[in-house]
């Protein structure tokens, strides 16, 4: 079965807050072990059972997500 | 269409000029001696005249922050106080240099420091001339003498104000604010139609956005932004010196003064006049840009040059750098609410002539 | 089976709004100004008035709000944006116009023009970020800072009996007959977040019935000035500025008055 939601993840302006990982209902965020060039560690997607909510993206005080939903 | 010829007081004219010049706001707060202006604006139904928006504000702090916002929308701001109120002012007028936004203040000028008295003084020439707030900035300065020159210069502000995209300061006094004089009024000039293009009016669909600001964190940029504003300063003193001069033909020894204390200083001419001393006036009209080549010209001319002034000797010191050592240059002056006589001036000047004879070159 | 890609235009749910431009934010990480700036600039999108707002900037850490924040602005100094807004709102009152303003900046030196403005009751939205501290001088002391809170002029935690007693500005506000609709948000959780849009376009839509001044207050963190974890902050802030600073509306159209401000404090 496809995913139902999906997102995307500017990493280079990610500042590695970790609030999307607090609002985040399935767990699918983590912090990632590299840093971006700021030297931030940023925020990626482990698995596939993001459905679209948007909650991290409303929460990113950076802006850095996009969400994608199958309506 | 005949112009209308009044008798006011020159608060009360320059409020009505506001209004004839079509200014879209007025904002200000109460303070002796220049509260008519505001009074007269917000009896005189300007809404419904013209549709100008009058406000009284809760200080002058607030007044002149108000004339930010409605500069920084392209519109006309007025805004009126007297010396305490323009120190007041000062934050916002150094913002406004700043952003390079187009207002008026007026400053109907009393005696100081401090609270000291509402009694008439032009003891703030400095404050005026030299900046007053922080940072390296310039207003224009128009010294008005009479109530026609204080209506007129209303209108020529606002001219200014646009034309160079900088405050500009009226320097009146307590003596001109608060007589009447007959005055010519102009004829209802329209309020502006067109918004510049540099003014906040709404982000156009696909421009982009317009701001407002004076801040510039990059001092690479700061100092780009200074050297502009150097440059026009330098545009105005090309451009917008004004004086006046009186029996300079001739003259051997010359009168500096402007304002109220050039019309006594004027008196002072005469009476040195019939008392046989070839005495001139010269009156600066515009403070910032100061007429500095004509009172070098006159350097050349006279043996001294007394400037007559309601302080302890402010624009003394331009006339001395205008002079540059060629010729010697005195202060007379009355301060803290004193208006100086005729006679004291001249005698002021006869005992300095002597002195000046002396120098002069065989 | 490789999983198919759902990421096309069609499926699009969420990015960042127009009425807010690409510049990277300069605010420090988990830092609640982006998330606010994003609610008002989302809200502007829905209402379809960007091309109708005219915005002030404050003094402090939103300074650069203009950077970010796609409408026209107008940078005022410190504590005089409600000023600056009379003068906007007063030449164009077809406009719709906004005040962004920290805790300093409106509740300390600007106390008077917010004050007067919200009295006069002119039609505009004032946003108010209430962090409790000073964060763009390096975290000192604000009129909001709680007692006992630590700050960089208070390192022994604030002292009401010399430092004075936090300002409930917002309450006091709401008391004025001039002010409309006035309401404590926060953004650090995303319904909280969806709230404060909600507030800030309703705050809007009541501007064009001119009936008076719109106060949305967000109750935001301050990682750096609290000396915390962005998700320790906003915990911190739930624990101890929630109780002091409740949420929820303080004055709706139709019911006036309608919490005191004094639960939990």
């Amino acid at each position: 079965m496809a995913a139902k939601g999906d997102i995307i993840i500017d990493i280079e302006r990610c500042k590695g807050c970790q609030v999307c990982l607090d609002a985040c209902p399935k767990d699918v965020l983590e912090m990632s072990r590299k840093v971006n060039s700021k030297g931030y560690q940023y925020t990626v997607k482990v698995n596939s059972d993001c459905t679209g909510c948007a909650n991290c993206a409303i929460v990113c005080p950076d802006a850095v997500i996009s969400v994608y939903r199958v309506k | 269409m005949k112009k209308e010829i009044r008798l006011m007081k020159g608060n009360e004219a320059m409020a009505e000029a506001a209004i004839l010049a079509g200014v879209d706001a007025y904002f200000g707060y109460p303070i002796t001696p220049q509260s008519e202006i505001i009074e007269y604006l917000m009896s005189a139904n300007t809404a419904e005249r013209t549709g100008m928006q009058v406000l009284q504000a809760e200080s002058e702090i607030a007044a002149i922050n108000m004339v930010y916002g409605a500069a920084g929308c392209g519109k006309r701001a007025l805004t009126s106080s007297s010396s305490p109120g323009i120190s007041l002012k000062m934050e916002g007028i150094s913002y406004l240099a700043g952003a390079e936004l187009p207002c008026v203040i007026v400053n109907v000028v009393r005696a100081g420091p401090g609270l000291a008295t509402i009694q008439p003084s032009q003891s703030d020439y400095f404050q005026a001339v030299k900046g007053g707030g922080h940072g390296d900035y310039k207003l224009i300065v128009l010294a008005p003498s009479t109530v026609q020159e204080s209506v007129d210069f209303i209108r020529l502000s606002f001219d200014l104000a646009f034309k160079y995209r900088n405050p500009v300061m009226i320097l009146s006094d307590g003596i001109i604010g608060q007589m009447m004089e007959k005055v010519e009024l102009f004829e209802q000039q329209p309020r502006l139609s067109e918004p510049p293009e540099w003014a906040t009016r709404g982000k156009k669909p696909g421009a982009k956005s317009t701001v407002i600001t004076s801040l510039h964190l990059e001092s690479e940029d700061m100092e780009q932004v200074n050297l502009r504003l150097q440059a026009k300063y330098r545009e105005v003193e090309k451009h917008e010196v004004r004086f006046e001069l009186f029996r300079c033909e001739d003259a051997e020894v010359l009168f500096v003064a402007f304002g109220s204390s050039a019309r006594i200083a004027r008196k002072a001419m005469d009476l040195a006049r019939s008392k046989g001393i070839r005495a001139g006036l010269l009156r600066p009209i515009t403070l910032f840009p100061f007429p500095v080549e004509e009172i070098r010209r006159l350097a050349g001319q006279v043996s001294g040059m007394l400037t007559v002034e309601m302080n302890a000797g402010q624009m003394v010191e331009d006339v001395r750098l205008a002079v540059n050592g060629r010729t010697p240059v005195e202060h007379f002056g009355r301060f803290g609410g004193m208006i100086p006589g005729p006679d004291e001036i001249l005698e002021a000047l006869e005992t300095r002539l002597e002195e000046w004879h002396q120098k002069q070159p065989a | 089976m490789a999983e198919q890609s759902i990421i096309s235009p069609e499926n699009l749910v969420y990015k960042k709004t127009g009425v807010m431009t690409d510049r990277e934010l300069h605010y420090c990480p988990g830092c609640g100004h982006g998330t606010a700036h994003r609610m008002l600039a989302e809200a502007i999108d829905e209402l379809g008035i960007q091309s109708e707002t005219i915005g002030v900037a404050p003094v402090g850490c939103s300074v650069l709000a203009y950077y970010y924040l796609n409408v026209d602005m107008q940078e005022a100094a410190h504590g005089r944006a409600p000023a600056v807004a009379t003068g906007i709102k007063r030449v164009l009152p077809e406009k719709y116009v906004f005040t962004y303003q920290g805790d300093g900046d409106l509740a300390a030196i600007g106390t008077a023009e917010t004050i007067h403005a919200c009295n006069r009751g002119e039609n505009f939205l004032i946003v108010f970020i209430n962090n409790g501290i000073y964060g763009m001088t390096g975290g000192q002391m604000a009129p909001t800072t709680l007692p006992g809170m630590k700050s960089s002029t208070c390192p022994l935690g604030r002292d009401v009996l010399t430092m004075g007693n936090p300002l409930k500005i917002t309450e006091l506000v709401a008391q004025l007959p001039g002010t409309y609709y006035v309401t404590r948000q926060s953004v650090h959780t995303p319904g909280n977040a969806r709230k404060a849009r909600r507030a800030m376009k309703k705050a809007l839509e009541y501007q064009k019935e001119n009936k008076g001044t719109c106060v949305v207050e967000v109750v935001s963190n301050c990682p750096s000035g609290w000396k915390m974890n962005p998700v320790e902050s906003n915990k911190w802030m739930e624990e101890n500025m929630f109780p002091f600073y409740p949420l929820g509306d303080i004055k709706v159209p139709g019911k006036g008055l309608v919490s005191d401000g004094k639960n939990g404090s």
